[in-house]
């Protein structure tokens, strides 16, 4: 198995501030909208991103939710190991409000799927929006599309990408990893 | 990724420690979704459930019934007080007659002690047993630890006293296996009429004073006389019952700590427990209720799991 790196921690750094900065486009100071982190993996860059708008760019009482979807994904009982929950944190509602979506890799968007279906059982979102670090185009076995990405790569279906943040590896890196 | 060591909730004297924690992991998860503005999720969706119940009930029925829905599961409900069985249906007859509608869980309730483990060995589905006679209820335990978990942070070295009619208890049976598997210390309360013979050999104690019980324990799990399960009198009247053994704000102030108090319902006030002792602020009979809906839908949506497309 071989692997490259395909985004180091300063590409990160500065990909993190650019999406923070077209979120902020869209989004002014957020009194409206929220953000929501997908259990088990958007959930880091979620936190790294609230924190980079809430320090450096002075964004006040951004609000950020966690949330689960094991229990809305559609492969339930098709794959030969049992899902394992994670918890859902949401402590605000969503109805009328405009919602982030984050994960650290788009692929085949079945999560997001899974994610669009668990957002409504907290209210009907005024609009939702998706944002991941890396988009792997020409995957999807859904129509859906990122609304901000990090990096767009063409891997192909063996190929895995692996996202690493400081707070579970002790650094920030993406790898691109041959599995063939 | 963690699955149960059973095929079917016979039975928590089935079940691995393993299984119990995994159970009540996933029944917090369920506990957070229940509390949402839209209380279900899509999970259980292909799933039909059937529930027999062969005697009476209305929580536990009720409890399943909402725990189905909100997994999205078909359910049908089925009596036996409105069935064929009144006209000499045999249980292997009746269920099989229901699953050939493609039921995949049988939720079942029935008079007899190890109707569910028969059954399982007979039909091609996933059983849970929702109260085998005197024998097993192992949701209601399942949901009572659960209870005294969320309330006392954990159920391992806390002292737990079963108090009532432990003869005819089904929750009695279920919630001793569930409580030493958990590593807590069990004792009954009861006239000695209602205790079995047997106890002892459970590693159970047996207190006869309701005061010194009360006093050893963290927790008082209070059981209702089963009346319609007596054939003879076990004891000479309700009212001598009650003044020897039914709970108090009396008895429990005369305590210098507080007891937790618990109940499974249904209860009969003024017998084995007054008013003002079920509904202070010791007793957690109501998020027993509550807790029964998420432990249930852990245990359905777990067991499901396991069901080959």
């Amino acid at each position: 198995m071989s692997s490259k790196v395909l985004l180091n921690s300063k590409e990160i750094e500065i990909i993190l501030h650019r999406l923070a900065c077209q979120l902020i486009e869209n989004h002014n100071d957020f009194s409206n909208t929220v953000l929501i982190g997908l259990q088990p993996r958007g959930i880091y860059l979620a936190n790294r991103l609230k924190d980079l708008l809430t320090n450096e760019y002075h964004i006040k009482d951004l609000k950020l939710g966690l949330l689960d979807i094991t229990f809305y994904r559609d492969d339930f009982r098709r794959r030969d190991a049992p899902l394992d929950a994670n918890s859902t944190e949401i402590d605000f509602l969503i109805e009328d409000k405009n919602v982030v979506l984050i994960d650290d890799v788009l692929f085949s968007g079945r999560s997001i799927r899974a994610g669009l279906s668990a957002i409504n059982d907290f209210g009907r979102p005024n609009l939702v929006e998706l944002l991941v670090l890396i988009d792997r185009r020409f995957s999807r076995h859904l129509p859906i599309q990122p609304n901000y990405k990090g990096r767009q790569v063409d891997a192909i279906n063996q190929e895995k990408v692996k996202v690493c943040w400081k707070e579970t590896h002790n650094k920030d890196v993406v790898y691109i990893e041959d599995n063939i | 990724m963690k699955q149960l060591s059973v095929d079917h909730l016979l039975g928590i004297k089935y079940l691995t420690k393993n299984d119990i924690d995994l159970i009540f992991d996933t029944a917090d998860h369920f506990k957070e979704v229940i509390n949402r503005p839209i209380k279900k999720v899509p999970s259980l969706r292909d799933i039909t459930i059937a529930n027999l119940f062969f005697e009476n009930s209305t929580r536990t029925k009720l409890s399943f019934e909402l725990a189905e829905k909100r997994l999205s599961a078909d359910v049908i409900n089925f009596s036996a007080s409105q069935s064929s069985v009144k006209k000499g249906e045999t249980l292997i007859d009746t269920v099989n007659n229901i699953l050939s509608m493609k039921v995949d869980i049988v939720v079942m309730r029935h008079p007899n002690v190890g109707a569910g483990v028969f059954l399982s060995k007979h039909v091609d589905a996933k059983i849970i047993n929702a109260g085998d006679g005197t024998h097993e209820h192992p949701t209601q335990a399942l949901l009572d630890s659960y209870s005294i978990r969320e309330r006392l942070g954990s159920v391992k070295g806390k002292k737990i006293v079963i108090v009532g009619d432990v003869l005819h208890s089904r929750v009695a049976l279920s919630n001793i296996f569930a409580l030493q598997l958990q590593g807590a210390e069990v004792k009954v309360c009861g006239p000695t009429t209602l205790i079995p013979k047997y106890i002892s050999s459970l590693g159970v104690g047996v207190e006869t004073n309701l005061k010194k019980a009360l006093e050893w324990c963290d927790v008082a799990n209070v059981l209702r006389v089963q009346h319609e399960r007596m054939d003879v009198k076990y004891f000479p009247s309700t009212r001598e019952y009650t003044q020897l053994f039914g709970i108090n704000q009396q008895i429990l102030d005369s305590l210098d700590k507080k007891v937790i108090i618990m109940h499974p319902g249904p209860i009969n006030r003024g017998v084995e427990i007054t008013s003002d002792v079920a509904d202070s602020s010791n007793s957690i009979i109501l998020n027993q209720v509550e807790n029964g809906v998420a432990v249930r839908m852990a245990v359905i949506y777990l067991l499901a799991q396991q069901i080959k497309r």
